[in-house]
């Protein structure tokens, strides 16, 4: 940060930080050799899926990788598009 | 009791490999330790200069497993601490020269006689590594706070997970104390968030690390040193001991700090 930046109260975030945030994203890619690539491609399939069955929320769709200590996870999370009382797709029947 | 063979990786090169084994090896020795260093780095051979040896080497670990010499003959004995050893690594061959049931045979023939096997892993993840781990008891891994080096500890703990020798200890070389307080370097909590193995030792980064290096003489052999303080108490914990990990406060004083700003080592 340079000394205008400071005197103008504009601050960064820190580097370590991102620094941090970077290395995480990228080992969680390291760690399962799953590439942004396949994972975008899966979210594209899932999407497919469920969107047979049901009706979603495409553009809000996410499938991330999530690590806690050494243990890694998928996880989606796939907004429905629901009417009043149920899914606007699906009779109730089928419940 | 037998020795314990300590293997010191890294993945990525150039973090602190070799000094820390030299370190190490001296302040394991220095607490009455019988202590052997051999150097993994086939065609790179360093620990020797490190630690000083190298006008004194007659021998090496290839003229060993190729039948030439005794381990006895290729074992340089430290003058300076006479329970320290070392057995260089060939400069002129390649890591397929040695193969890693080359490396358990010489560590099971030198288990009775010592207390500790420090074997210095080349860089990478290839021949040399495989071999250096291949006797391990336990894999420390050395890294810096900083993206490359981390993320190759990283995948070298996977590694070694996978060989079923994890998860291994790590060591944080070169921390800079006034960068980790601007939020501008990793801090020891952040690369242990990351790779989630137990921490074995927290080194402050230390120009007196060159100034050793440059005279033969670790600086876990020098009372006053603050990086060898760091390496002292690494030897420590691996016997077991319970050692508070020291602040890496800069706690000389003003005239010392300015003392050390104009070139003055005290030394």
């Amino acid at each position: 940060m340079n000394f205008l930046d400071r005197l103008f109260g504009r601050r960064e975030t820190p580097s370590a930080k991102t620094a941090k945030e970077r290395l995480q994203f990228v080992l969680i890619h390291d760690r399962t050799d799953i590439s942004p690539a396949v994972l975008e491609q899966l979210k594209d399939e899932i999407i497919a899926v469920i969107s047979k069955h049901l009706e979603i929320n495409r553009a809000g769709v996410e499938i991330n990788l999530s690590q806690t200590q050494r243990e890694n996870k998928l996880i989606a999370n796939i907004p429905l598009i629901m009417g009043p009382g149920g899914s606007k797709k699906r009779k109730r029947d089928n419940r | 009791m037998t020795g314990k063979v300590l293997t010191i990786t890294s993945g990525k090169g150039g973090v602190g490999k070799t000094t820390t084994t030299a370190n190490i090896g001296v302040a394991l020795a220095a607490l009455g330790g019988r202590v052997v260093c051999i150097d993994g780095d086939i065609g790179l051979r360093n620990l020797d200069v490190v630690m000083g040896l190298e006008n004194r080497i007659v021998y090496d670990i290839v003229d060993v497993v190729e039948g030439r010499a005794r381990l006895r003959q290729a074992m340089i004995k430290d003058k300076r601490l006479p329970e320290l050893n070392l057995i260089p690594a060939a400069q002129t061959r390649d890591k397929s020269a040695v193969s890693p049931a080359d490396m358990i045979k010489i560590c099971n023939e030198l288990r009775p006689d010592f207390d500790w096997i420090l074997i210095d892993s080349p860089a990478g993840i290839e021949r040399g590594f495989r071999n250096s781990i291949a006797a391990a008891d336990l894999i420390l891994i050395v890294t810096n706070p900083e993206v490359s080096a981390v993320r190759d500890a990283d995948r070298v703990i996977g590694l070694i997970e996978a060989e079923e020798k994890g998860p291994g200890q790590l060591i944080i070389n070169r921390v800079k104390i006034d960068m980790v307080k601007r939020g501008d370097m990793l801090s020891t909590e952040d690369v242990l968030d990351i790779l989630a193995v137990p921490l074995l030792g927290v080194i402050p980064d230390d120009e007196g690390i060159l100034i050793s290096t440059n005279r033969g003489a670790p600086a876990a052999m020098d009372e006053k040193s603050r990086s060898g303080q760091a390496f002292r108490d690494i030897a420590r914990r691996l016997r077991g001991e319970d050692v508070p990990f020291m602040s890496l406060e800069d706690n000389r004083g003003f005239l010392q700090k300015l003392a050390a700003r104009f070139g003055r080592n005290g030394a």
